[in-house]
């Protein structure tokens, strides 16, 4: 049967219409194609990369703390972090036989960090849809290494830096800390966070579906460590001053205490002790009020301590020489229902002797005899009521009232130092201008190679007239415990009442000391502020000033300051004053 | 020696010696560019496995040997056994539903003794064919409706015991090669247009009978951004790999989404996928033109064979091959769903390769054992 020879064959033209379909979809599925390739392709490559190119942060080493003689005060340490992917974990396929599966693994982890089990797994099933949890943190390279070495699906090492403070409790107000990422939470390290943190860099590599990585492509950009920060402590001041002023809050049963050692040419600071403490390296068990840098943040009446600043102002005023006598008897003077007394009735003495006995009735008639706001212009100037500005979190500025028509008893009690408030730090600002001649130049916290540009708030003479005077008052009066042997010192005490709810505490008490030396040209100002002894001393010349001698004839001697009083050497020795360093253990 | 080169191949390729070896020397050339081609991009697909590509010039090889003897077979012997293979294949189909091995919930394979599997359905895609070519081989033409009816029943049963297995791909594939011979056999135009005003009932009762997995695929099909971390996935990385290769491609191994392990089914469905994003949009154009080659010279045999059981089935043959390429092209490209069809002769894979050149086979046949006219 020829078939080819019936009417109806196939059509040709079907043929050709399947032909041409074929020849269409032909064009269809080349035209996507090409769609895709070249039309749509700046979406659809850039979405290639992004599957396989990941970028990851070079983290950048923190800067370090040092002290002014290079000594660290905080440094940064590479551990090791242990992360975890519980997503690729858990896609373990599970085998029997071959004891393999994701509780396999976990089993294995559990046993190479040493906890428990099913604890872990617990961890695993919460975070079963995240690519990332932490396992261990910051943990030293060989315990990190006993982990990786269990060879456990999905856990993977990173670097991360952990902050050290070598100086621990002593510089922890200073210093500060950071957290666990590495952000500064207080002192310098919060203060200067971004200079200290520096700019981490970005690396760009190839990962494949597991997350492994394939292959580095390169750094896009080379990270920046951070700046070291030289601050102007000195360490040895730093660890005296922390010392002696830990002994004496032992010792007199004190809440708080703080200690400020500046130099006085530069402005810079020493040393700056706070009690209580606590260790930046351990912060399990940390009680917020330990927290505090009690030197730049609690205020205070700083009582007695402001005398020598009116006598400043009255020398200034010119109505005054060092010769003046004053008379303060009987002994009280009174405002209405107020009422300012002395210890007794001094009765006529020189500016010498106000200081000596630390009259109140005697400041305040100078004060009133000056210009309302005298006192108040000076203590301003002096840097009282304004912050010292070192860049501290929470820095304080203090009060220093000031009234358009002051009223006497507001001039009389801002004469002897009430009626104000101010930082430890701010008291030796003050005692620092007076130190250098009257010429006040900023405070600061960081190394100076050159003093900055200050100003001159008191007379060059009337200021040295001054130191002559507070000399005396470590000679004679209520500083003599602050005498140091071979050198010549220059202090005033101050006790004040804490001031509570209800007014003043007749109870408690702030001892303070702030003194300069060595005064025949002084280099250094320290102020001791010990905030409510509890015990049978409470004065500022029982409590305070001990303190201020031991750190301050440490201080001398270790800077190398030559002494100014030698024969005092010998006259001191064989006095039964108690050696200086023999203090409570623990401090 | 005077002659151009054109006038050259084409004496080369009428050589009698080819004749006599029954080898068509253009569809065969066609295949060993495409196959070679393929060979390169399976071995960059497969993660640089020189296994993978090993074994696959041995199936390539024995598929070739199969092509070339069924080259050598007369068209008429083919249409003789049609009848007799389809029973048998239609026998051993029911044989897979009820003593079928299989993996991953279907159930495909026949399992021979010595370890060997057996995939009926795969034969059925050359033996459809074969049937409905047979049947209308001496039966005027156009078709009545009574024989429309037998041969759609002809068609849907192995269909739909393919499609049970569950092998959606594959009972396509079988269901189109059957009914391209219907149409080249004139199907009337009022039975076309009435099928396709039936296809959404048609395809709401195809609804009904999915697997859970098989509705997804679809439903993916319509929206892939929906769950690009599940069923979306696929077809998102391909549409990204493609995307990523531009203009020239990323050049050999070079692929992210390839060798990352990003593009699912990179050595077989999806292995178009690698090759445009390693060699691009010239890569693509490439292997169209070795497809197009191919097809061309499937269809200029059909459209030049003897008899209308060589015409319809070498029609049919190279349709179903032509879409078995464009369906994957159209799925890894986004413009179709995910039904599981490999892009034939470059993915890797075991009958299929067999099967597909055995179509060629016939092809040859057809063309090389024509009288002279």
């Amino acid at each position: 049967m020829n078939i080819d020879n019936r009417p109806h064959t196939p059509e040709k033209w079907r043929f050709r219409f399947v032909y041409g379909i074929a020849l269409l979809l032909f064009f269809i599925a080349g035209g996507r194609l090409f769609y895709l390739t070249a039309v749509d392709n700046a979406f659809l490559k850039n979405q290639g990369e992004i599957r396989a190119v990941r970028t990851e942060a070079i983290p950048a080493t923190r800067g370090m703390i040092l002290d002014r003689r290079g000594e660290p005060l905080a440094v940064s340490t590479p551990t090791w972090t242990i992360i975890a992917n519980p997503r690729v974990l858990w896609n373990v396929p599970v085998d029997v036989e071959k004891k393999t599966g994701p509780e396999e693994e976990i089993k294995r982890l559990a046993e190479v960090m040493g906890v428990g089990r099913a604890w872990l797994q617990e961890r695993f099933e919460a975070n079963k849809s995240r690519s990332f949890m932490y396992l261990r943190r910051q943990i030293p390279p060989t315990e990190a290494d006993s982990i990786m070495a269990a060879n456990v699906v999905g856990v993977s090492k990173t670097k991360e830096y952990k902050r050290f403070y070598p100086a621990g409790e002593v510089a922890a107000h200073v210093v500060g800390f950071t957290n666990i990422d590495d952000k500064g939470q207080e002192g310098i390290e919060l203060a200067f966070d971004t200079a200290l943190e520096g700019v981490s860099g970005r690396r760009s590599f190839v990962k494949d579906l597991s997350g492994n990585i394939i292959s580095g492509i390169g750094v896009d950009q080379t990270e920046r460590p951070g700046e070291n920060i030289e601050l102007s402590i000195d360490l040895r001041l730093q660890y005296l001053a922390y010392r002696e002023l830990k002994a004496a809050v032992t010792e007199h049963r004190a809440t708080s205490a703080s200690a400020v050692i500046l130099d006085v040419k530069t402005g810079e600071i020493l040393a700056m002790v706070n009690q209580p403490s606590y260790n930046p390296n351990d912060r399990a068990v940390l009680e917020y009020e330990d927290l505090r840098n009690r030197a730049v943040i609690d205020l205070f009446e700083p009582g007695s301590t402001m005398k020598p600043f009116t006598v400043s102002a009255a020398l200034m005023s010119g109505q005054y020489t060092t010769e003046t006598k004053i008379d303060t008897s009987p002994g009280h003077m009174r405002f209405g229902r107020f009422t300012i007394r002395d210890a007794r009735n001094y009765g006529v003495i020189d500016f010498e002797e106000l200081l000596i006995k630390s009259s109140n009735v005697g400041a305040s008639k100078i004060a009133l005899s000056l210009p309302q706001d005298a006192v108040w212009n000076m203590d301003y100037e002096l840097g009282m009521g304004s912050p010292v500005g070192i860049g501290f979190p929470g820095e304080a500025s203090g009060v220093l009232p000031s009234h358009p028509k002051w009223h006497p008893s507001e001039i009389a009690t801002l004469s002897y130092g009430y009626g104000l408030s101010v930082s430890t730090l701010q008291l030796a600002q003050a005692y620092m201008a007076l130190g250098n001649g009257g010429y006040r130049v900023p405070v600061t916290i960081f190394k100076q190679d050159v003093p900055a540009q200050g100003k001159q708030i008191i007379p060059n003479k009337v200021a040295q007239d001054v130191v002559e005077m507070l000399e005396a008052v470590v000679q004679k009066g209520s500083g003599r415990t602050a005498q140091i042997p071979g050198y010549r010192v220059a202090g005033k005490t101050g006790t004040v009442h804490k001031v509570g709810s209800k007014g003043y505490e007749y109870d408690q008490y702030i001892a303070l000391f702030a003194g300069l030396a060595p005064a025949s040209d002084p280099r250094l100002a320290m102020v001791v502020m010990i905030n409510d002894p509890k015990g049978r001393e409470y004065y500022g010349g029982e409590v305070a000033a001990p303190v201020f001698s031991r750190v301050m004839e440490g201080a001398l001697t270790t800077l190398n300051i030559y002494p100014d009083l030698p024969e005092g050497l010998r006259e001191v020795r064989i006095s039964p004053k108690k050696p200086p360093y023999q203090v409570v253990h623990g401090g | 020696m005077k002659d151009s080169l054109y006038k050259r191949v084409i004496a080369f390729t009428n050589a009698r010696l080819w004749q006599l070896v029954h080898v068509d020397v253009l569809l065969v050339s066609a295949l060993m560019i495409l196959v070679t081609g393929g060979l390169f991009i399976l071995y960059s697909a497969s993660g640089q496995n020189i296994d993978m590509v090993e074994r696959q010039i041995f199936r390539l090889t024995l598929g070739l040997g199969v092509c070339l003897a069924l080259a050598q077979l007369q068209p008429k012997y083919l249409r003789r056994a049609s009848p007799l293979l389809f029973v048998f294949l239609a026998l051993l189909l029911i044989g897979v539903l009820l003593f079928g091995v299989g993996a991953k919930g279907a159930q495909r394979w026949l399992a021979l003794p010595g370890g060997l599997r057996f995939q009926p359905s795969e034969f059925m895609k050359i033996v459809m064919p074969m049937m409905i070519a047979w049947y209308f081989s001496d039966r005027q033409l156009p078709p009545s409706f009574k024989q429309i009816l037998v041969v759609i029943a002809l068609i849907f049963i192995p269909v739909l015991m393919i499609a049970k297995q569950p092998d959606l791909g594959t009972s396509l594939i079988v269901a189109v090669s059957g009914l391209f011979v219907l149409f080249l056999a004139g199907l009337g135009w009022r039975y076309i247009i009435g099928a396709a005003a039936l296809a959404p009932i048609g395809g709401y009762v195809l609804w009904q009978f999915m697997h859970g997995y098989q509705r997804q695929r679809v439903l993916t099909f319509l929206n892939p951004e929906s769950d690009p971390l599940g069923s979306g996935w696929n077809i998102i990385q391909s549409k990204t790999a493609i995307g990523s290769g531009g203009i020239d491609g990323k050049g050999w191994l070079e692929g992210t989404q390839a060798q990352l392990d990003f593009l699912p089914e990179s050595h077989t469905d999806f292995i178009i996928a690698v090759l445009a994003e390693e060699f691009g949009l010239l890569g693509c154009a490439a292997l169209l033109l070795a497809y197009f080659l191919v097809i061309a010279r499937g269809l200029f045999i059909a459209a030049n064979a003897e008899d209308n059981y060589a015409r319809l089935l070498a029609g049919s043959l190279t349709l179903t091959f032509f879409v078995y390429m464009f369906v994957n092209i159209g799925m890894v490209s986004g413009i179709l769903p995910v039904v599981g069809v490999p892009l034939p002769l470059v993915s890797y894979g075991g009958t299929s390769i067999i099967t597909i050149m055995a179509t060629f086979g016939i092809l040859m046949s057809i063309q090389t054992h024509k009288r002279a006219r």
